[in-house]
């Protein structure tokens, strides 16, 4: 279910305002099996911070 | 190095001295506990040594923490970049884990070879356990980090008592779902620890496997291939113990269940007292609200702490997982235990008298003030819970 990169190529970064921890969508998260490219947007709606664990996907702030 | 100091345009030149830096090497006793009895029957000729490591953690333990009493000194936050950078406090983590594996060890050899009764025997085991269970919190502490290093080490800490799963069923697990009935690493008010261990231990490992199972389905690696964080560490326990029943013998088979289920025994009785009936509130969203420190309960005792790499201030610990354990603060008016751990344990061991002093400091919470509504009651007992405290506050 991997997601093409977008059109405009704008790959962005989100960060776990609790622990600092940032997916960058360009890197993906090779130890969480999320490939270069895939989205933000396109994680597991149950994502939570994989270094804390407190914070949700919805708290990230973009980058 | 000490005095940190940092000049800052609001507050001037902040400094500040650890004075705890030299006491966290108590850290590095909790793994040798168990070679006071060795040492002592080697030179004494009497068994009875063999019982004195027991005592030094549930009798000398919370006297202890009775007599050395609390602390509440936190460093100032500007510091904490450097506290945290600072080598020293990293490699007390990192010593235990030889350790554990040196007493792991000696006490094997000593059981295998020295002809014990069974008293000395059991004594010498049980206490091991404990000393071992307490690789639980080493792995616990270098768990949460993010180096290569530290995650390594846990795994390799992990083996020592056989829960390679912890890290994954704690970090991902526990953390994400602390605090709410979903939880089987959170205790609910009314169940008691035997209750407890008996949905924590199955729930925990069932949760930590899936976890990892959809990890690696998501890299498209096979779950029984080397990726598997729970497989490394479980094939560094097999190997360790398979070896010590090759060396010597039978009486390995008594000794390691013994020990292993002992050391598992110990994080259940931390994960018991660390979250006893403390819920989150639903959202309308259906998610439960963000772990706040009012869902933990604290010790701030200062020999328990010491030896425990700060363990009990737990609440900081929930809500700023990745903090070391050096930084970690205390909080005024947050869920408080009446002892450290040690002394909670044995309260706890005793369910009569667990509840008796924990539902009324429980109900008596700032957030709750005897509202059952928010507090996690285990299903069967909501009724005689009800009947004998009311729905006062509601």
């Amino acid at each position: 279910m991997a997601s093409p990169v977008s059109e405009t190529n704008g790959l962005c970064r989100y960060q776990c305002p609790g622990c600092g921890y940032t997916y960058d969508e360009s890197c993906g998260d090779d130890h969480e099996g999320y490939p270069p490219g895939f989205l933000f947007a396109d994680l597991p709606e149950a994502f939570v911070c994989p270094d804390c664990a407190v914070r949700y996907r919805e708290d990230f702030v973009s980058l | 190095m000490q005095p940190y100091s940092i000049d800052t345009s609001d507050q001037g030149r902040v400094i500040y001295t650890d004075k705890k830096r030299i006491w966290w090497l108590l850290s590095l006793v909790n793994p040798l506990i168990p070679l006071v009895g060795l040492v002592g029957q080697h030179y004494s000729g009497s068994e009875l040594w063999l019982f004195v490591p027991l005592a030094f953690m549930f009798v000398l333990g919370p006297v202890f923490d009775w007599v050395f009493g609390e602390d509440e000194n936190n460093p100032p936050e500007v510091l904490v970049p450097q506290l945290e950078q600072d080598v020293y406090y990293r490699i007390l983590t990192y010593l235990t884990v030889p350790l554990h594996y040196m007493t792991f060890f000696a006490v094997a050899i000593w059981v295998g070879t020295q002809n014990l009764s069974v008293l000395g025997f059991l004594a010498i085991t049980v206490a091991t356990g404990f000393a071992d269970g307490f690789a639980i919190n080493t792995a616990h502490e270098l768990g949460h980090k993010r180096t290569r290093l530290e995650s390594w080490l846990a795994r390799i800490a992990l083996a020592v008592p056989a829960y390679g799963h912890f890290c994954i069923e704690h970090n991902r697990g526990h953390h994400r779902d602390v605090a709410t009935p979903e939880d089987p690493a959170s205790s609910r008010m009314g169940e008691n620890i035997y209750q407890f261990s008996l949905r924590e231990i199955p729930g925990a490992f069932r949760r930590a496997w899936k976890i990892e199972q959809q990890r690696l389905a998501r890299k498209n690696v096979s779950l029984w291939g080397h990726h598997n964080e729970i497989i490394q560490s479980y094939l560094l326990s097999l190997v360790m113990q398979a070896s010590l029943v090759y060396a010597f013998g039978w009486i390995m088979l008594p000794f390691l269940v013994i020990h292993n289920v002992l050391s598992w025994w110990v994080l259940t009785s931390a994960n018991y007292i660390e979250h006893y009936g403390l819920l989150r509130e639903k959202q309308e969203d259906g998610k439960y609200e963000r772990c706040q420190p009012h869902h933990s309960w604290n010790a701030n005792h200062k020999y328990s702490n010491l030896l425990l790499f700060h363990l009990q201030r737990h609440s900081d610990h929930h809500a700023n997982p990745t903090r070391r354990y050096q930084s970690l603060r205390h909080f005024e008016s947050l869920p408080g235990l009446i002892s450290g751990y040690y002394g909670m344990y044995i309260v706890a061991y005793f369910p009569a008298l667990w509840f008796n002093i924990m539902d009324k400091r429980l109900l008596a919470l700032p957030h709750i003030q005897g509202n059952l509504g928010k507090v996690n009651v285990a299903p069967g007992r909501y009724a005689a819970i009800e009947a004998k405290y009311g729905q006062s506050g509601v």
